[in-house]
């Protein structure tokens, strides 16, 4: 994707400030009225034009959500949100839906083109090799634009497409899988997403398929007030594989902003499911005014024997990240990794890691965590590994790294085990360490400057995580690492 | 050549160097010696630029340029180089994606070409090879786990590698065993040229049998109170600096 390197470098040059996806775009929205009520619930449903059954899910949840406590265990704290100051469906003004890229608004085209995320497939293929092409489904607030490569696609079997779309045309799938993996009543933002959400992307990768390229998905703020709560669903059948990528952005705004998705993964027999995720949501202004707060639940769930699924996840964004990508290791000998890069800078506040559950004999599960805190922020891991009684021979290995830069930052690491199996095996490895003025000296008097020197550290420091992802967005959020870090030093 | 006038410097409200005046010509080999605290490992920083040191009063001048108006990153490019007396770790990065990095960082602050890998790891080879540094040892993450003479050896690497004009040595030759002081020693020699020039900081003359120094200076108290030729260091090996220190007074 040599589009993304030049945006990034592009970006990066005109705008003074770090974050350099904090434009807005102006096309005329429609939106629902502000709040959240059984009427909006059912104005979003009307809008996607869903079947009854779906219609009365939303509601459950709605009801179940208002008996609700938001959360507060975990380590970062935040002002009140009032849910009835958000906008729970904001989409651009362009009836009936477009059919072709032709019709998307070319405001919206541009917003992708400046994000280096290119939608026409002819320019994706220019220069791209076939077994590099990624097919993109590119959701704009709440509801999809565009999603390349269908038909191409379709031919090798796989579905992808917009999951409001998928509840339209394979009822049936939706119906037998959502809410397999994160049950409606799981969190209370697992819960809210489940009667509101809006658009992602569904993904369904018959048996034995092989899926011919990546898959990915670019969600996009860009309303004033309005929350996204996308839904992702994807099913690998047996013996199937599929790879996965998420990427995020949104505007500068004063406002924080609530991102609460729900990502469901299924894996069957002998599937693998590998979910690549670069979270770059607008993390606020140096003074913690503004950003996004991305609350999101993120399951996988590993049903079928020999299946694997992996997360990795980089990132950079948000004011707060609340997020635990977890596997649920249900069939025998299947396996799960997290391979994870936080990064905080200025105010932001992380709290995330993963959950392995261990439910089938001789499952396997490996977490590799590097957190790096910079400026004022705060960065926690919290992991749980847990064995059933029945998980004989259960495997993990962690390990959990910190990396602080400067002296006002803090790291944390609050692993949680729990064995009812004598046989399981689970190693711990953990450790903290900072870029100290001596480092920082040391390497510039060896003519590296400080932001040289950083990045030189920090990616000795991340590189076992970065060579899970793709290779070109490896490049992508590598650089999206050290942007991230910019000013940190000194 | 290098040129120190009258420079006063304090940390914390301490003031460790009271004056000091230093030249070093090009080509030149000036060893300094003098007891512990005197300010030896300080007057190599402050050329370095380390931060936290605060400059009262004096110039610094390399070919002329004002040496304290830069930063660290832009003395390095400018030939300044200072092998540490306490060499640092730095995790996670490869002994040779290091030397990489900082090679190409000065070359560009120079507005020269990139050096190309395979042109880079030859020289590399050769500079490890002949300072016997094992190949496997630059896999390593820089300096971590490395014992003692590692580091050292591994400055002496860096040194080479990097071609400085101005080259400090911050007791080098401690931690070293005999042979890697041999070494060591002969690394130095092959990178003596009429226009590099050396500032040696030893407590020992075997280092100085090794590096003839052109010139031997004394320092004490922050300030250089005897200069002379080779000789010098063999009188301080015999009579310590018991005459040196009385002057501190004044
Ligand atoms: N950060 C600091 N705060 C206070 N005093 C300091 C600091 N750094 C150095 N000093 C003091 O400055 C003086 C000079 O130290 P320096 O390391 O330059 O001595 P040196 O001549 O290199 O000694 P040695 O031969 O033991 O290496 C010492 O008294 C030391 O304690
Ligand atoms: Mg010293």
């Amino acid at each position: 994707m040599p589009a993304v390197q030049e945006t990034i470098d592009q970006v990066r040059s005109i705008d003074v400030d770090q974050y350099k996806y904090g434009f807005e775009t102006e096309v005329e929205m429609e939106k629902a009225p502000k709040g959240l009520s059984e009427d909006v619930i059912r104005f979003i449903s009307a809008k996607k034009g869903e079947p009854e059954w779906m219609l009365q899910w939303r509601l459950d949840a709605y009801k179940r959500w208002l008996t609700m406590r938001e959360p507060n265990w975990a380590r970062v704290s935040y002002d009140k949100i009032d849910y009835n100051d958000i906008y729970y469906y904001a989409a651009p003004k362009n009836n009936p839906a477009p059919k072709s890229l032709d019709e998307v608004d070319p405001e919206i085209l541009k917003t992708y083109e400046k994000l280096g995320i290119p939608l026409r497939e002819q320019e994706i293929l220019a220069g791209v090799e076939p077994q590099n092409r990624v097919a993109v489904d590119a959701v704009f607030d709440s509801v999809s634009v565009a999603t390349t490569f269908k038909e191409e696609l379709a031919k090798a079997g796989v579905i992808f497409m917009p999951i409001s779309e998928a509840i339209r045309e394979y009822p049936d799938l939706v119906r037998q899988y959502l809410g397999s993996v994160v049950p409606v009543t799981d969190n209370y933002f697992a819960t809210l997403n489940s009667a509101v959400f809006t658009d992602g992307s569904f993904v369904y990768i018959p048996p034995g398929v092989r899926c011919p390229m990546e898959l990915s998905t670019y969600f996009r703020i860009n309303e004033k007030n309005t929350g996204q709560f996308e839904r992702t669903l994807i099913i690998a059948d047996k013996g199937s594989y599929v790879s996965y990528l998420e990427g995020c952005t949104a505007p500068k705004r004063d406002e924080n902003q609530l991102h609460a998705a729900v990502v469901e993964l299924v894996a069957l027999d002998d599937a693998e499911i590998k979910y690549s995720t670069v979270q770059n949501w607008y993390p606020g202004d140096a003074q913690g005014r503004g950003g996004i707060y991305n609350f999101v639940t993120k399951r996988g769930d590993c049903r079928g024997r020999n299946s694997v699924i992996t997360w990795t996840q980089v990132e950079t964004g948000s004011a707060i990240t609340w997020k635990y990508p977890s596997c649920i290791l249900r069939g025998d000998n299947s396996r799960g990794e997290f391979y994870s890069i936080a990064v905080s800078n200025g105010m932001q506040q992380v709290d995330s890691g993963t959950k392995m559950i261990h439910l089938g004999k001789n499952t396997t599960s490996r977490i590799i965590s590097k957190g790096i805190a910079a400026g004022k922020s705060d960065n926690t891991y919290r992991g749980l590994v847990s064995a059933h009684r029945k998980a004989t021979g259960a495997r993990n290995f962690t390990n959990c790294d910190s990396l602080l830069i400067g002296n006002q930052c803090g790291a944390h690491t609050v692993p949680y085990i729990e064995s009812k199996n004598a046989s399981a095996v689970f190693e711990h490895e953990a450790t903290t360490s900072k870029i100290s003025e001596d480092q920082m000296f040391y390497c510039q008097q060896r003519g590296l400057s400080e932001e040289e020197a950083t990045a030189l550290i920090v990616n000795g420091f991340v590189k076992d995580v970065l060579q899970q992802l793709p290779m070109e967005f490896a490049v992508e959020a590598q650089k999206l690492i050290s942007i991230s870090l910019e000013g940190s030093v000194g | 050549m290098l040129e120190i006038k009258n420079l006063v410097v304090q940390i914390e409200d301490k003031r460790i160097l009271n004056g000091l005046n230093l030249t070093v010509n090009n080509g030149e080999i000036a060893a300094i010696m003098g007891p512990n605290g005197s300010g030896k490992s300080t007057l190599s920083y402050v050329i370095a630029g380390k931060e936290d040191y605060e400059v009262l009063d004096g110039e610094i001048l390399l070919d002329g340029q004002n040496v304290l108006e830069m930063e660290p990153d832009e003395r390095a490019a400018a030939g300044i180089f200072l092998a540490f007396q306490y060499p640092l770790e730095i995790p996670g990065v490869a002994s040779m994606t290091f030397l990489k990095a900082a090679l190409n960082a000065q070359r560009k602050a120079r507005g020269e070409e990139e050096l190309t890998t395979p042109d880079f790891i030859k020289r590399v080879n050769a500079a490890a090879q002949q300072l016997e540094i094992p190949k496997d040892m630059l896999k390593r993450a820089l300096n971590v786990g490395f014992s003692g003479g590692e580091k050292k050896r591994m400055e002496i690497l860096q040194m080479a590698l990097l071609q400085p004009t101005f080259c400090i040595l911050d007791e080098t030759d401690s931690g070293l065993d005999i042979d890697a002081l041999r070494i060591v020693s002969e690394g130095v020699n092959a990178l003596r040229s009429p226009d590099r020039s050396f500032l040696v900081i030893t407590h020992y003359q075997r280092l100085l049998n090794h590096i003839v120094p052109d010139t031997v200076h004394v320092m004490s108290s922050g300030r250089i109170v005897k200069s002379g030729g080779k000789e010098l260091a063999l009188e301080l090996e015999a009579n310590g600096y018991a005459d040196y220190r009385t002057s501190e007074a004044a």
